[in-house]
């Protein structure tokens, strides 16, 4: 099994990224240095303001680490990768599958079945960890609609189906979404889904660790070949990812959400870590994008055993496990793809 | 042959220890290192470092690439050392550096015959034996070009080159030699049984 290794994040502005021998080399501004062994690296995050010399894009191109450029507030703008890698077979068939609408709803089922589960055992977690701090009536409700949509995902559904129920399914655990955050501080609700920019802490955290599940799902999918722009529930659009927001429908609730409310509810982010710009616009200061990103590389490092390979992997992992079963199914060498179930 | 059907040597010998990593290497284009693999790399660093020089009656060549139009192989002979024939004529004798101990299985041999036959085709003569060095116990095993050798090599060829061009990579044969192959996580070998992906969902989708 591949290695988890290390995503170096840069988020000094001003920084300075070379190579030296077979080590990245990350000179600050206050002329501090640090080295990194490119080996124990799988990918390279810049936030913002930081160079690369082309020699250093050249070998972790040929190390095949891709290296990302986000703003400093975490938008993607761009990447470097090596050459075009993987089998064009594969990819061929990833298009003929994806342009075929029964074959499309038969993962997305699979997607969305992983997506209603997984979210519903958030839900469930919390009625059991916290029954008498959250409104137990009202998330119970949201869990039997969970129920109900698990139970239509048991037999074939069509696509316009799949995406009703994942419609549904998000609706209903962001409608309780509010109920898990425990901490009753007026800087921490949740009032629904807002992008975009993000107009309170919630959405803001939400939003970055979005960020960084695309980054690492988008990665996993590159790394076994696939292509991350042609998607089975997500349909094609220019310059979106939708294979990798295809798969991101499995880990949100359980990597991404969960993260962001044991940051809150653990009180390791704090109001005056925000800042509010004039139009109301919410983003996180330096300190904070720090805490969640080491917060976000530890998550990457829990162990779990994987539910259809049976093996025990980190869970930064499971989704190349997950690309890896993606390409299996493609080449016809499953009859389906296994979701991953959080249990 | 279409030179884009031709393959490299060390596709035959990935061949003859499992047909499926054969695929997921040179079909799929999937290669991941480990410790085997790379104890292998750097020792063939070494080898092909190291200069061409002459030995007593012995001229030595080291790297020299080969190729055979009639199996549609190419590659590159770790050593070859020229020995002297009859007639003043000298005769190539392939050696071929394996980290690891000699194996039972005919992977290594029938990688220096096919070495072998691609010399012959090239220089029109015939190689009798060669000789493969082991690592681990740090020998030399000979090895005799025989018929029984040589027809495995051009029955493989034929099957291995049928599988690349069928483009299908065959399922996987779960065994004990799936511990010791660097692309267990590419392949996975346990999991890719038909049959058991819906009831997996059907199981994820309960309570």
């Amino acid at each position: 099994m591949k290695k988890l290794l290390n995503t170096l994040y840069v988020t000094s502005q001003g920084s300075y990224l070379s190579k030296d021998g077979e080590c990245i080399v990350v000179r600050f501004e206050s002329g501090e240095k640090k080295r990194f062994p490119v080996h124990i690296l799988d990918g390279v995050v810049c936030f913002g303001n930081v160079l690369c010399s082309p020699f250093l894009l050249g070998h972790c191109a040929d190390r095949g680490l891709s290296v990302s450029f986000l703003t400093e507030r975490g938008r993607y703008l761009a990447a470097v990768h090596g050459p075009q890698s993987g089998n064009i077979l594969l990819r061929r068939e990833q298009y003929r599958k994806a342009d075929d609408l029964q074959a499309s709803a038969m993962i997305a089922r699979s997607i969305i079945a992983g997506k209603v589960t997984n979210s519903r055992t958030v839900l469930k977690r919390c009625i059991r960890d916290y029954p008498d701090r959250i409104d137990q009536d009202r998330v119970k409700a949201a869990v039997s609609i969970l129920d109900g949509c698990a139970h239509r995902l048991r037999s074939n559904v069509t696509l316009d189906e799949a995406r009703g129920l994942e419609g549904l399914a998000a609706n209903t655990y962001f409608g309780v979404f509010d109920q898990l955050i425990l901490r009753k501080d007026e800087s921490f609700f949740f009032n629904g889904r807002v992008r975009r920019p993000p107009l309170d802490n919630v959405n803001c955290l939400l939003s970055f660790v979005y960020t960084l599940l695309t980054h690492d799902i988008r990665s996993a999918l590159e790394a076994s070949g696939l292509d991350p722009q042609a998607g089975f529930l997500h349909r094609d659009r220019s310059g979106r990812p939708g294979l990798a927001l295809d798969m991101m429908e499995e880990f949100r609730s359980f990597m991404a959400d969960r993260l962001v409310l044991s940051l809150i509810n653990r009180g390791e982010v704090v109001e005056k870590g925000f800042m509010v710009k004039e139009s109301g616009a919410v983003f996180m200061n330096d300190e904070t994008r720090k805490t969640v990103l080491s917060a976000w590389q530890k998550r990457k490092s829990t162990e779990v055993i994987h539910p259809f390979i049976k093996e025990r992997i980190p869970l930064g992992l499971a989704f190349h496990v997950q690309a890896k079963l993606m390409n299996r199914y493609l080449r016809g060498e499953l009859d389906g793809y296994p979701p991953f179930f959080w249990k | 042959m279409d030179e884009a059907d031709v393959l490299p040597l060390s596709a035959l010998q990935h061949f003859l220890y499992c047909p499926r990593q054969c695929a997921l290497i040179h079909i799929e284009g999937v290669w991941t290192e480990n410790r085997f693999t790379a104890e292998g790399r750097v020792l063939h660093n070494r080898v092909d470092s190291g200069c061409s020089g002459k030995r007593g009656d012995t001229v030595e060549d080291r790297s020299v690439p080969v190729r055979s139009n009639e199996l549609g192989l190419y590659g590159v002979a770790d050593v070859l050392e020229m020995k002297a024939g009859p007639e003043g004529k000298r005769i190539p004798y392939p050696v071929e550096y394996k980290r690891g101990s000699p194996k039972i299985e005919d992977w290594d041999r029938a990688q220096l015959c096919a070495q072998a036959m691609c010399l012959e085709e090239m220089l029109s003569l015939e190689i009798p034996e060669g000789a493969i060095f082991y690592g681990k116990p740090r020998r030399r095993e000979k090895v005799v070009f025989d018929n029984d050798l040589r027809d495995l090599v051009k029955v493989k060829c034929l099957e291995m080159r049928s599988m690349v061009k069928s483009g299908l990579t065959p399922p996987a044969q779960y065994g004990k030699k799936c511990k010791n192959c660097s692309l267990t996580g590419q392949c996975m070998p346990t999991a890719t049984r038909k049959g058991k992906v819906e009831p997996y969902i059907l199981k994820g989708l309960e309570d």
